[in-house]
């Protein structure tokens, strides 16, 4: 077929396809997701049975406010990589703006902390569960901005794969902190952060293997 | 002063071209069939001289991945936000196939074409059509029947919606649905065949 052909069969009765900026997209994933994630914890990891008490403790804001403004800024940066041509620009420095206003908070609880319990407000009692179980519950998110994104055209895949999974990642810390009992601002800074770079670590990997097209 | 005069008739040339382009993008994305076939022409054109130019070690595929990324740009067009350049818009979908192209390439042979941003604007025009390596007409006869029957009575012998539907007893939206598929399909089976024909 040549070139002309081929122009004239794409034109021909061709429908009105108004531009579509991929939110609704996302959104829609998301609202599956996010439950999604929240069901598979309840049976696995339990919800926090100190959690109505919690709720009054402004550490448990900045926890669950960490993720969702990691994945908030996340979003921003999907959506502008989900449309060729349109640049990461600014937008790719915002998700550090939780992380180093975390970094902060545990720099002060720190050098306030009495000798000798600084690896006391690092490690907590759960440090080894912390990063696998926000990799485990951001998995459903990421899998769902993923498909969101196939149906746009990324043409930076490994990095709208990252920002997808930075999203993942947020979101996946945010519904950890509904089981998780720890305080400490120098245990969030370590292991929530840590916990969500290993999805945009996979997301960075996925991306140029399932976003092409 | 030479070179800045040169620079300055560029750069018009460039905004009334960008001018031209979105106003047709725009009629296209609200259904102006003609003025669709008119991008895609004008497309084509600048799509053949920016490939060309970066595939000198790839002569006969230039053609192959002009019609690839029609095809890509026709999928995805509803990702072009009318507050956008639309250059800026074209121009990242063709340097993603093209890279797309030279990384699949490059593991079979050693291939350093820059891909510079030189004419970004894409300026260039060539109107030289070569010739393709794989037949689309070919890959199409191979999309399930519910996908192709509605490809071929409307977008190549130019039935309606309804007619369409009537002559192969589908709904009309299942006829939409068919069409919008198939070239889905058909831009996948472009990739695949691709990657066949290089392993």
């Amino acid at each position: 077929m040549r070139t002309d052909d081929l122009i004239d069969l794409l034109a021909r009765h061709e429908p009105a396809r108004p531009p579509r900026r991929g939110v609704s997209a996302l959104l829609l994933s998301l609202a599956l997701a996010v439950p999604a994630a929240t069901l598979l914890m309840a049976p696995l990891l339990g919800i926090n049975p100190q959690l109505r008490a919690y709720l009054a403790l402004p550490m448990f804001w900045v926890k669950a406010g960490f993720g969702l403004a990691l994945a908030a800024s996340a979003a921003l940066l999907v959506l502008r990589l989900a449309r060729p041509g349109v640049r990461a620009g600014a937008a790719r420095y915002a998700p550090a703006v939780p992380v180093l206003g975390l970094w902060l908070l545990a720099l002060a609880a720190l050098v306030a902390a009495p000798a000798g319990r600084a690896s006391e407000l690092v490690f907590g009692s759960s440090w080894r569960s912390c990063p696998p179980s926000i990799l485990a519950l951001s998995l459903p998110v990421l899998a769902g901005a993923l498909l969101a994104l196939r149906r746009m055209a990324p043409t930076q895949l490994a990095a709208a794969g990252a920002a997808a999974g930075l999203l993942a990642g947020g979101l996946g810390a945010a519904i950890y902190a509904l089981h998780c009992p720890e305080l400490a601002a120098p245990f969030l800074a370590t292991w929530y952060v840590v916990g969500a770079l290993l999805p945009m670590a996979l997301g960075a990997w996925l991306g140029p293997r399932v976003l092409r097209w | 002063m030479r070179d800045d005069r040169r620079s300055d008739d560029a750069a018009a040339r460039a905004d009334a071209q960008e001018a031209e382009l979105h106003r047709l993008m725009v009629a296209a994305q609200g259904g102006d069939a003609a003025a669709y076939r008119e991008l895609l022409r004008a497309v084509a054109l600048r799509l053949r001289a920016f490939l060309r130019r970066r595939m000198t070690r790839l002569p006969d595929d230039v053609e192959d991945l002009v019609q690839e990324t029609l095809l890509a740009m026709h999928n995805q067009r509803h990702t072009y936000d009318p507050s956008q350049p639309v250059t800026a818009w074209l121009h990242a979908i063709a340097r993603y196939k093209l890279v797309d192209l030279l990384r699949r390439r490059a593991r079979h042979e050693a291939l350093n074409d820059p891909i510079d941003d030189v004419d970004a604007a894409l300026l260039a025009v060539d109107a030289r059509e070569g010739g393709v390596q794989r037949d689309l007409a070919a890959l199409l006869g191979r999309l399930p029947e519910r996908q192709r029957l509605p490809i071929v009575l409307m977008k190549l012998e130019g039935l309606s919606v309804i007619e369409t539907a009537q002559r192969t007893g589908m709904s009309p939206s299942a006829v939409k649905v068919g069409v919008h598929r198939g070239l889905k399909a058909l831009a996948a089976q472009l990739r695949a065949d691709r990657a066949d024909r290089e392993s």
